[in-house]
């Protein structure tokens, strides 16, 4: 299968730069440097690449609303997001330890292609192993002069799950609590310290050197309809073989599993939560299923970033929502009501539910929770705190079902 | 100049600035769309998504704190979507609340319970215990914070934030466990902190000064303007007298701020609105001659005795910024020919800021300045009485032991033949004049203060004058009649 962020992840070595060189390492970057930005872009736009940090908007529109400097001068910026949390992510976590020159050379594309003279990445705060190696591969970079153009500044976070998002990543930025923003003004009109900014994903920004070297043409033949290129997933829970898997997009969830190793033995398919905890979960039935950012809201789910769980039948569905719901409680940044008071009594009730003491009425209740979060907040975490558990209800009725009449037996 | 744009509001076709939020050109439509964050001085963050509405086109519903309104927008803000989503958010609202309203000062004037009213009314589903937090956190010398009635709005923190930017108050921790707590190190001590219980829109920020004194529902409500300085700050004076035996007594429960965009904007500083505590202390209300001897007598009396000494020379008028236009007026008439001393002294001038205090602690100096008049200075006064140049002494509501000493002033008093006093409180001296005349407090007057830019501004009366007290102007119209041998008409 063809690969393009991992191909090379059998070279020990990669992440140095002599290594990463010798493999058409850079070459992307001098090409984009004999580019206009606007034709960089162009490019980009050509390649339908993908917005891979969950969201899935196009690359290149994005960039192309970043105002022009005539319009709108001074300076612009280039944040990379590498504060990967979702649950079941950890695809960024690898691109990061094996191959940081590919992201740094992404990263200097973008920068040319929407005139950004600063450069930040943003590295999630406990991933203090990819911070050094990203760190030591920047100076790399300086020194072998890649960096004339950009200046590449790094950043830390603190461990809050929300600054993963954009919008509240910037604010973690300028030193304030992570509480997300509500557009408009998109980032690319106003960012971080209200300058015109572009913050894409470590994996999206990965990409751009193919797409450099071989052309956006090239790119897009690799993916599906609208969805260029490949996408990396992160394959967890009960399967043979977890690991990090990268397929062109729209293949079929079949294949991504069989990869994997297909369900441990002796155990049945339950079901598969797609792009990381917060997304509804694919069913059996969905096997066949092209994975890509237009074609999975067929089956009311999410490719969001790739991080996929298995479950076989031993999960209880109850559980399930309950584990996810805790963490969107705990991780709920307290900004907006319906959010902050849903998330808790969501999860309250799930917990009493956990515990034997659940009712027939709580099931309708959630559902009615969830319905009056989705869509009411400020941003996607509030959006998905109550979407799961009504997820979980239409889809596993039965786990609920059994789990308060249990309870009212005992 | 904005550009006129037409929009639909619940079907009815609005015209509106372009741009402006679509909950204020509601509000000035009569559509009170309902929130709590959104406060037109401190922004719309749009986290407490009670002003939910429908727009047209778009994919879900939107807050109206943070839509503009443009040309052929069409809004729904009463649909059963609509109700449904702030009902919705209401109760969310509530799911942590502790509902304490029979011992929250804020009944009566509550936004969940107003909400709970207007759009509410359901049965509870929340089985789940509620999150507990610190109720009582003495969060400055005015305010007193109770966690657990908060809603986190960020009003409060807006404000320290942005308007006195002195940042005592913030949201700490993260998701259900958030609350309000006062800044390490801070405590809620700027000059402007009690406008942080206003903006509250819930019982989280009470008043100290007003907890568990009155319930606001048997408050009346009368309009005026704080005399604390000259900025001359529309405020609202909150008068207790149908539960007089509540507020210890007190007829005034408290001061706000009233809204006025040339003058104070939404605020008011806390050295105003804590003032009311003396404004009934040793209050007079009699009209007493005291010399030869203590003695009331009526206003008739004083007024013929008091005008026969005004006609003649060395009169000298001692007055401060606290009277109105009309008693200045009046003084103008009654006192020509007379010197005037209402300089502010020393113990009428004290800090001031950007914001809004001025350092003048009287609202109207500049009323007598319109009228042309102008002020000596007190040690010109004291050096006349002293040569024995001032006959008749006129002191209106101001404390010569203030400017002078106590032992001066009682010294240079005795110089003057004949002294009067007119005032509504006592001051250290006011036994030691020949008349006393009681005097309305502001609350008790109508009348017109000009501020320090040559705003002229109404105060109203808040309650009815204490014993036999009568407004300056009044007093000085009756004795005006006097001196001018008309005593006929001074019954009348």
């Amino acid at each position: 299968m063809t690969k393009i962020l991992t191909k090379h992840f059998d070279e020990p070595k990669l992440h140095e730069l002599e290594t990463y060189k010798r493999l058409d390492g850079y070459k992307g970057l001098e090409k984009a440097l004999t580019l206009a930005p606007a034709e960089v872009t162009a490019e980009v736009l050509k390649s339908n690449l993908r917005g891979l940090g969950g969201a899935g908007f196009p690359t290149g529109a994005k960039w192309g609303t970043v105002p022009p400097v005539d319009k709108v001068p001074g300076p612009r910026y280039v944040v990379v997001n590498a504060d990967e949390s979702e649950p079941g992510c950890f695809k960024d976590r690898v691109l990061l330890t094996r191959a940081p020159h590919q992201l740094i050379e992404g990263l200097l594309i973008a920068a040319h292609a929407i005139g950004a003279k600063e450069a930040f990445i943003f590295v999630r705060g406990e991933y203090q192993n990819q911070y050094d190696i990203i760190e030591k591969a920047v100076k790399e970079a300086e020194a072998a002069g890649y960096t004339k153009h950009a200046k590449l500044m790094l950043m830390r976070g603190a461990g809050a799950y929300i600054s993963g998002l954009d919008t509240a990543l910037l604010e973690t930025m300028e030193g304030k609590k992570a509480w997300p923003r509500q557009p408009p003004p998109f980032p690319t009109v106003a960012g971080l310290m209200a300058k015109p900014t572009v913050v894409n994903n470590v994996e999206t920004l990965s990409m751009l050197p193919f797409i450099l070297r071989e052309g956006g043409e090239a790119f897009a033949k690799i993916g599906s309809a609208k969805n260029g290129g490949t996408v990396v997933f992160s394959v967890s829970g009960h399967v043979e073989k977890p690991g990090i898997y990268e397929v062109p997009m729209g293949s079929k969830l079949r294949d991504v599993l069989t990869l994997a190793g297909g369900v441990r033995k002796g155990h049945t398919l339950k079901c598969v939560i797609p792009g990381g905890t917060s997304m509804p979960p694919l069913m059996e039935k969905d096997l066949d299923l092209a994975l890509d950012f237009d074609q999975i809201r067929a089956a009311g789910t999410f490719l969001g970033a790739g991080g996929m769980i298995v479950l076989d039948e031993t999960a209880d569905a109850v559980a399930v929502a309950h584990n996810i719901e805790r963490f969107l409680t705990h991780e709920s940044c307290g900004q907006c009501t319906p959010c902050r008071e849903g998330s808790y009594w969501n999860e309250e009730i799930l917990e009493r539910m956990l515990h034997g003491k659940g009712t027939p009425e709580d099931v309708p209740n959630m559902t009615r929770i969830g319905e009056n979060i989705t869509g009411k907040v400020i941003c996607a975490l509030g959006d998905t705190v109550g979407m799961v558990t009504r997820a979980y209800i239409q889809r596993f009725p039965e786990d609920f079902k059994k789990r308060i009449s249990d309870g009212q037996k005992s | 100049m904005a550009k006129k744009v037409k929009f639909k509001l619940d079907g009815r076709e609005i015209e509106a600035d372009e741009g402006r939020l679509v909950i204020d050109a509601a509000k000035d439509a009569g559509v009170n769309i309902p929130h709590y964050c959104y406060h037109p001085a401190l922004g719309n963050p749009g986290n407490c998504r009670m002003c939910i509405v429908e727009v047209a086109g778009a994919p879900k519903p939107q807050v109206s704190c943070r839509t503009s309104v443009r040309e052929g927008l069409d809004v729904k803000t009463a649909s059963d979507a609509v109700k449904r989503a702030q009902a919705s958010a209401l109760e969310l609202h509530l799911v942590n609340h502790p509902l304490d309203c029979p011992v929250c000062d804020q009944s009566g004037e509550c936004g969940l319970q107003n909400y709970y009213m207007e759009i509410g009314q359901y049965q509870s589903s929340v089985r789940e215990d509620k999150q507990h937090k610190d109720k009582r956190i003495e969060a400055g010398p005015h305010v007193m914070l109770d966690q657990e009635r908060c809603i986190l709005c960020t009003r409060c923190t807006r404000f320290v934030d942005n308007v006195t930017q002195t940042h005592e108050l913030g949201v700490f921790r993260r998701g259900h466990t958030e609350r309000l707590e006062l800044t390490p190190g801070l405590i809620l001590d700027n000059a402007y902190s009690g406008n942080v219980v206003d903006i509250c829109p819930v019982g989280a920020l009470t008043d100290r000064d007003f907890r568990y004194k009155v319930r606001v529902w048997y408050l009346d409500q009368t309009d005026s303007i704080c005399p604390g300085c000259s900025r001359g700050c529309n405020i609202s004076v909150h008068t207790n007298t149908q539960r007089p035996w509540h507020n210890d007594g007190k007829r005034v429960a408290r001061l706000k701020p009233r809204h006025n965009h040339e003058v104070n904007g939404y605020w008011m500083c806390d050295e105003g609105r804590y003032n009311t505590g003396s404004l009934d202390l040793g209050r007079l209300g009699r009209v007493l001659r005291l010399s030869p001897q203590k003695q009331d007598v009526s206003w008739e009396a004083a007024a013929s005795e008091i005008g026969a000494k005004l006609r003649d020379g060395g009169v000298a008028f001692v007055a401060s910024g606290m009277l109105s236009n009309e008693d200045w007026a009046a003084a103008k008439e009654l006192f020509a020919g007379a010197k005037f001393y209402f300089s502010a002294q020393p113990d009428q001038i004290g800090e001031e800021d950007a914001l809004l205090r001025r350092r003048e602690k009287v609202p109207n100096l500049k009323g007598a300045e319109a009228l042309g008049l102008s002020s000596g200075t007190f040690d010109e006064l004291a050096k006349d009485l002293e040569a024995g140049k001032v006959r008749a002494l006129y002191v209106v509501e101001r404390d010569l032991a203030k400017i002078w000493g106590v032992e001066r002033a009682k010294s240079l008093l005795s110089k003057a033949a004949f002294r009067v006093f007119q005032g509504p409180n006592k001051v250290e001296l006011s036994e030691s004049y020949d008349f006393r005349l009681p005097a309305t407090a502001y609350v008790e007057e109508e009348g017109h203060f000009t501020n320090f830019e040559g705003i002229v501004q109404a105060y109203c009366k808040a309650l009815e004058p204490i014993g036999e007290a009568r407004p300056d102007w009044d007093i000085f119209r009756l004795l005006a009649t006097a001196k001018s041998g008309a005593a006929a008409e001074v019954a009348a």
